[in-house]
């Protein structure tokens, strides 16, 4: 019943005491939401990149070419022997009147040059589409699949892919790195920010202590109210991005600059990154108040 | 009995001053007594000391059983909630109403709201200023502070009363007002330890005297055998 009182009591204390240090308590909430702004638009340009990073590298494809020697059964087998391989995520059969259909209809020049040909008489090959699970071991795949009977050519874009990839990498590293950075900064920001707020009422807390309110009293209503100072914070920051995030996802139509570069889906994302910064907000806020407040106590 | 026993304590600050040197002194429960010297004489590290804001560099310090020099920070409200203390400066919280701040020092003990009301009102009826419940201090005279600072320090009703210069901000009239209160608060059980400049008070009051200087215990008057020596 005792620690009920004292923690209601607590409870209701630093709601007070933000309204009471209503300027300091502004400033406070003011940095937070300025902080927690650019933390949120880092994280939406960085989970972008990385989802455009996964869109491309999903998108890379093994072309395996097949010799016109090959019979349903070779084919069938060298299916089978292609998917036994580690790393495979699909394999997809395109067969050469498949392929020669989709280039008549894709074009007249194609139309009038292929309309003569037959089964027996193309040049084009049947082919294996092969996406792999993990990009970096493309190379080790098409090598494997090289070696194998039937196979004529096979292309994944060398070269190319590896360039995208290494970029990729580094592109991902340097977002990732960068929201880290800024979370951190965002911490010692508020922390001292708050440390202010507390440094006002370093008079309270001596009171409180020659009272005899314990150390985990004092610290209580100080923690609470930089978690309240914290989702105050996060307030405007969420609603920015799910709105902000939502009106520019309409007006780009989902892509940025072509079809090629899609953006995220709003949901379930915006309330992903809402939660994040809401979480951040209090954290850091819990942590600025708690640095703050120690001080104090080491008397 | 003994409510505080000091034995053999030297303070030495991280300065290196040396405040209290080798001082030996027993209180017993109920008494009332002014410890007087120039400044610098050891007397508000002596009272520090008391109420662990300060630690000996040696020496034992019991007050109420405990053993104060062997206190963890972490664990100084034990003390504090058998002790009130009184500043010159009063120290009250500008932004809390007269109620308020007497009320503070027993929402840490975390009692009921009725229960706290009760001794608000009692201690503000003892230091007769239940009329200025609703007002805030700077709405107050010095001698009215220092009275709610009074209330604050007993509503908890401790065993120990320090008063750290209490008066030395006060005028004589509003100074012996506050006296009286004291003396009423001691008649009812309170030990009360006294810090003062003030020699006209210490020899109205008639009570032990304790004479410091430079950090040693120089003279322990009986009850009114004080006689304003030069200090």
């Amino acid at each position: 019943m005792k620690v009920f009182r004292i923690l209601s009591r607590n409870i209701r204390d630093s709601f007070k005491s933000v309204f009471r240090n209503f300027s300091l308590s502004i400033a406070s909430i003011s940095c937070i939401t300025i902080t927690l702004i650019v933390v949120a638009i880092a994280i939406v340009l960085s989970d972008n990149v990385n989802n455009f990073a996964t869109l491309v590298e999903k998108d890379v494809t093994i072309v395996t070419f097949i010799s016109n020697e090959a019979t349903s059964d070779d084919i069938k087998s060298l299916g089978a022997k292609i998917e036994a391989l580690d790393n495979i995520d699909s394999v997809t059969f395109d067969s050469k009147m498949d392929i020669m259909k989709e280039m008549m209809e894709s074009s007249d020049v194609f139309n009038n040059i292929m309309s003569n040909w037959t089964e027996e008489t193309t040049p084009i090959q049947d082919t294996y589409l092969v996406k792999v699970v993990d990009i970096e071991g493309i190379k080790n795949v098409a090598d494997e699949i090289k070696k194998m009977d039937f196979v004529t050519v096979v292309k994944y874009g060398e070269g190319m892919v590896e360039q995208l990839v290494s970029i990729f990498d580094v592109v991902r590293k340097i977002s990732i790195g960068l929201v880290i950075a800024l979370i951190i900064v965002t911490a010692f920001l508020i922390a001292n920010t708050i440390k202010i707020t507390i440094f006002s009422r370093k008079r309270e807390i001596e009171i409180m202590r020659l009272v005899g309110a314990s150390n985990i009293n004092i610290k209580i209503p100080f923690i609470m109210e930089g978690l309240f100072l914290g989702i105050m914070g996060a307030i405007i920051p969420i609603c920015v991005t799910i709105f902000g995030y939502i009106a520019l996802y309409t007006k780009f139509d989902g892509q940025l600059f072509s079809p090629f570069i899609s953006l995220i889906t709003p949901e379930p994302f915006v309330y992903t990154i809402s939660l994040i910064l809401l979480l951040i907000g209090m954290a850091v806020g819990m942590f600025g108040s708690l640095r703050a407040v120690k001080k104090y106590l080491k008397i | 009995m003994d409510l505080i026993r000091i034995k053999n304590v030297n303070k030495t600050y991280k300065t290196g001053v040396t405040a209290i040197y080798d001082l030996s002194l027993t209180i017993e429960k109920g008494e009332f007594i002014f410890i007087i010297g120039s400044t610098g004489c050891g007397k508000s590290t002596l009272i520090k000391m008391l109420y662990r804001e300060e630690k000996p560099t040696s020496g034992k310090i019991i007050v109420g059983g405990i053993d104060v020099a062997k206190l963890r920070n972490g664990k100084v409200y034990k003390i504090r909630r058998k002790i009130g203390v009184v500043f010159q400066d009063f120290k009250l919280l500008p932004r809390l109403n007269v109620y308020e701040n007497v009320a503070f020092a027993a929402e840490v003990l975390g009692l009921s709201k009725a229960e706290i009301h009760g001794k608000v009102v009692k201690a503000l009826e003892l230091v007769g200023l239940k009329a200025r419940a609703k007002n805030y201090p700077e709405q107050l005279s010095g001698g009215e502070q220092q009275r709610v600072a009074l209330a604050r320090a007993i509503i908890n009703e401790p065993k120990l009363l320090i008063c750290d210069e209490p008066t030395g901000n006060l005028d004589e009239v509003t100074s012996m007002e506050i006296m009286n209160v004291l003396e009423e608060i001691n008649k009812l059980g309170t030990t009360i330890i006294m810090v003062t400049h003030d020699t006209e008070i210490v020899d109205k009051m008639k009570k032990r005297v304790i004479l410091l200087d430079s950090g040693r215990l120089l003279k322990d008057y009986e009850k009114g055998t004080y006689k304003h020596e030069s200090i």
